[in-house]
């Protein structure tokens, strides 16, 4: 008998599932091929692996336990929450246990006096909100797959939305993180105090992919509920202009609530998609959004208009009511399907650069959509230089791929050159490993693989994402989303 | 001369880690008195200064670690933006030491604290090695947030040669208003409109009087001073008791009795312990100005839910900073032996264990 199918090795396996059966329920540990197939891959579903095991841990005795085995037996193990990531953050291991956080999904408490929420890592983003919209508060970070993406993996993330310029990431939201390192050893970082002492583990567990510690509680900051918020429609009939626009509104000391950027490529899918009522003849179309008190906004609009007028906006609309606003929101949400149906694959990049490079940005992409006869509608979370460029291709036609692995690569290269980053909040994953290599020098990732040794002396957290050996930086390749399909299709995603 | 000084900092640190010797890594000295042991030869961050790179209109200013603070401050003014945290000076402080120090001054409960504002650093490690994390944007997620843990880790991971801070306008308006209330119901308030969309901006709570600081759009804060009340303070009396509070020149700091800074939930009720209390950040700090046990001060503070600093004065030898989970201390250890594996660093400063 072949002991090994797909990588897995069926005597190790058996072992594993003995041991964890051993405290855990049969149902919360899966081994059958059928059974494990849904955990095969994260939302960047070009990458997947079946897991060796997958166990469901409902309370925290339960994970600890895991823990301890698979440290003792020296099994890795993958912590993942809903599996919305888009990095492949959660790709399983073949000689791994997937650690599946998704049973550990109550809210604990919510206290509207302190504005703190504790809840289970299996909480979905957006269930908290829900119950704090009773008290008139509200989570802040709202990622674009916030219905289904669960708090635990936006810590593992440092997951950002559209609001992040004026309300702060995740790890800006987060006062504490309870979890488990890999020896089974109980930490707490953080508190519900404003800060902690010795050092701040708490951001550097943030957004560290699951590599360093699993979180089994998060308490997170909730705030007030703005009473208004509007927000304005401004098309240019130039792209710089429309990027100069953004630094403007910037300069002028305001913080809007929102400020995304569209090009004309992208406008045109979309509005096919959804008619949110874009101005499909402009070049590009700014959303900046004002919210706070009626009077703060009221002001805030006014003096947004003079700025957009200022720098060259031909045309201006502001959203009179709730629905016409989330209206134009609508559109913005649906870029990536609304790409997804013109083309038959598509890559998104998710480099980030200094906002007065916007305009040379889009300069250089559009060179290389000539360069490599690839078109390239762009989305932006303008407001924080955040970038999304979706290069259309056809992945069945090898040149293409190719074309579009190179362009891809310029991009991201180029990021780093103007001094931004390779991903502003997709994170790095296995699918960006080998560009940390470009970004980072041979020192600066030794100590990086120095803070892994400080949380998990033993490697067996999540190993081999997010920080590439020195070994893998020789190679250097490019992953793409196939078939223009992400999972979980019915989410938006921007 | 950048890069004589650049050289400087990584030849002294080589020798030191070669000749098993200790630094000291000192900018204005302002906050000498701050932290445990001061341990070493110094090496004066000083020489490294000037402003890297500010555009305001990236919301970002990277500055060398040896810059004066007040310089960082005023280049902001110059263009009406602002380091949201409120750092205090203390005296001619750089950045890289308030940086180091990670402190945050009356608007950190409103805007966040100097963690939330560190976007980047350049930093050199206890091997003398020139390293650069995090970047000059907003967003960024590559590799662990190594910059972030460089604030407040008081230079024991190595020298802020250089910083990235997210910096934002200064609001158009402001407003200082007084009450007069007993400290429970000061507490008790202060939570109550932090949980509405208020514009406040600071909180200080002291002997009767508690003080709040509006800023924000003109709109907004000729509003809520309508909804809350209170008596206005002039404006320059406004900012000199604010510069009072954030400075710890205000009369609440005078006298000779350790000052204990207790951060705890902000809803925790008023201390149980002798002595004079100042409360800010909508009642998630409190000052005290104590004679009491250390043990006292912070069993108090942790079954609030926080924890107790001997922030000033006082017999040292009880620890400075709280007492860490030994799961997070055997963390904190292994963080300094892999940035600087011989003890170079400011060694004790932070806890005498490394």
């Amino acid at each position: 008998m072949n002991v090994r199918a797909q990588g897995i090795d069926f005597i190790r396996q058996s072992e594993v599932v003995g041991r964890l059966r051993a405290r855990l329920p049969a149902e919360s540990v899966l081994h059958q091929a059928e059974d494990t197939r849904p955990y095969e891959c994260d939302g960047l579903t070009a990458y997947r692996e079946l897991p060796m095991v997958v166990a469901l841990p409902a309370d925290e005795d339960e994970v600890k336990f895991v823990l301890e085995t698979c440290h003792a037996l020296g099994v890795q193990v993958i912590a993942r929450g809903a599996g919305t990531g888009l990095s492949g953050g959660a790709l399983p291991a073949p000689d791994g246990v997937l650690l599946s956080l998704a049973r550990m999904k109550r809210i604990l408490a919510v206290d509207p006096v302190a504005r703190l929420a504790r809840v289970q890592p299996g909480v979905r983003n957006l269930a908290i909100t829900e119950a704090a919209a009773p008290y008139g508060l509200y989570y802040a970070p709202d990622p674009s797959s916030q219905i289904a993406c669960t708090i635990g993996g936006n810590v593992a993330e440092n997951s950002g939305g559209v609001h992040c310029l004026k309300y702060g990431l995740t790890v800006h939201n987060v006062l504490r993180v309870r979890g488990f390192t890999i020896d089974g050893e109980l930490v707490e970082f953080g508190s519900e105090a404003l800060d902690s002492p010795g050092y701040d583990l708490l951001a550097v567990v943030t957004g560290s992919e699951g590599m360093l510690a699993v979180t089994t509680e998060v308490t997170v900051r909730l705030v007030p509920k703005p009473e208004a918020a509007r927000v304005i429609l401004a098309s240019f009939d130039d792209v710089e202009k429309a990027g100069e626009a953004v630094a403007a509104v910037i300069g002028a000391g305001i913080i809007p609530a929102g400020l995304e950027m569209m090009d004309q490529p992208m406008t045109r899918a979309v509005e096919e998609f959804v008619r949110a009522g874009y101005d499909i003849e402009a070049a590009a179309i700014l959303l900046c959004e004002s919210d706070g008190t009626p009077e703060e906004v009221a002001e805030e609009i006014a003096r947004m208009i003079d700025v957009l007028r200022g720098s060259g906006a031909t045309a201006i609309r502001v959203s009179a009511n709730d629905a016409e606003r989330n209206l134009f929101w609508a559109g913005r949400k649906a870029a990536f399907p609304a790409v997804g149906r013109i083309s038959p694959d598509y890559y998104c990049m998710d480099g980030t650069i200094p906002r007065a490079r916007l305009g040379a940005m889009l300069k250089f992409i559009a060179a290389m959509e000539q360069k490599y006869r690839l078109r390239c509608p762009n989305v932006f979370h303008a407001g924080d230089g955040n970038l999304h460029p979706l290069i259309l291709f056809d992945a069945n036609d090898p040149d293409e791929l190719a074309r579009t692995e190179q362009f891809a690569g310029e991009v991201l290269e180029k990021c780093v050159e103007v001094g931004g980053t390779i991903t502003g909040e997709h994170g790095v994953g296995i699918e960006k490993i080998n560009q940390m290599c470009a970004q980072f020098t041979g020192e600066e990732l030794a100590r990086f693989r120095g803070v892994k040794r400080a949380f998990d002396p033993a490697g067996l957290l999540n190993p081999g994402k997010n920080i590439p050996t020195l070994h893998r930086c020789a190679e250097f390749g490019r992953m793409v989303v196939r078939g223009g399909a992400l999972p979980h299709p019915d989410l938006p995603r921007f | 001369m950048a890069a004589d000084a650049l050289r400087t900092f990584a030849e002294t640190i080589r020798a030191a880690a070669t000749e098993g010797k200790r630094l000291r890594l000192r900018g204005g000295g302002t906050k000498d008195f701050y932290g445990q042991a001061l341990d070493g030869e110094i090496l004066d961050t000083r020489t490294y200064t000037g402003i890297v790179a500010y555009d305001p209109t990236e919301l970002v200013i990277t500055v060398c670690g040896g810059t004066p603070l007040a310089e960082v401050e005023a280049t902001l003014a110059a263009k009406r933006q602002m380091l949201a945290f409120e750092p205090p000076h203390f005296g001619a402080a750089t950045i890289g030491g308030a940086v180091a120090a990670g402190l945050s001054g009356p608007r950190r409960a409103a805007a966040g604290a100097l963690r939330d504002f560190v976007l980047g650093v350049r930093v050199m490690d206890g091997r003398g090695q020139d390293l650069s994390f995090g970047g000059r944007v907003m967003k960024n997620v590559a590799g662990y947030d190594v910059s972030r843990v460089m604030a407040g880790a008081l230079g024991t991971l190595g020298m802020i040669l250089e910083v990235s801070l997210k910096v934002l306008p200064l609001p158009v308006a402001e407003a200082a208003l007084k009450f007069e209330m007993p400290r429970d119901k000061a507490i008790e308030a202060v939570n109550r409109w932090a949980g509405k969309p208020l514009p406040i901006s600071a909180t200080a709570y002291t002997d009767g009087d508690l003080g709040v600081r509006l800023s924000g759009a003109a709109a907004a804060v000729k509003a809520a001073c309508g909804t809350l009340g209170g008596e206005r303070l002039a404006d320059a009396d406004a900012a000199r008791f604010w510069t009072g509070i954030r400075e710890q020149t205000d009369p609440f700091f005078a006298g000779d009795e350790p000052l204990w800074r207790l951060s705890v939930p902000s809803t925790t009720a008023p201390l149980a312990i002798e002595g004079r209390e100042l409360v800010e950040w909508g009642g998630a700090l409190r000052w005290l100005k104590s004679r009491a046990e250390a043990r006292t001060v912070r069993d108090a503070a942790a079954r609030a839910g926080g924890h107790a600093t001997l922030f000033r004065g006082g017999d040292k030898t009880a620890g400075v900073f709280h007492p860490l989970a030994p799961a997070v201390a055997r963390i904190h250890q292994r963080l300094k032996a892999e940035f600087d594996p011989h003890g170079v660093l400011n060694r004790g400063r932070l806890y005498a264990e490394f």
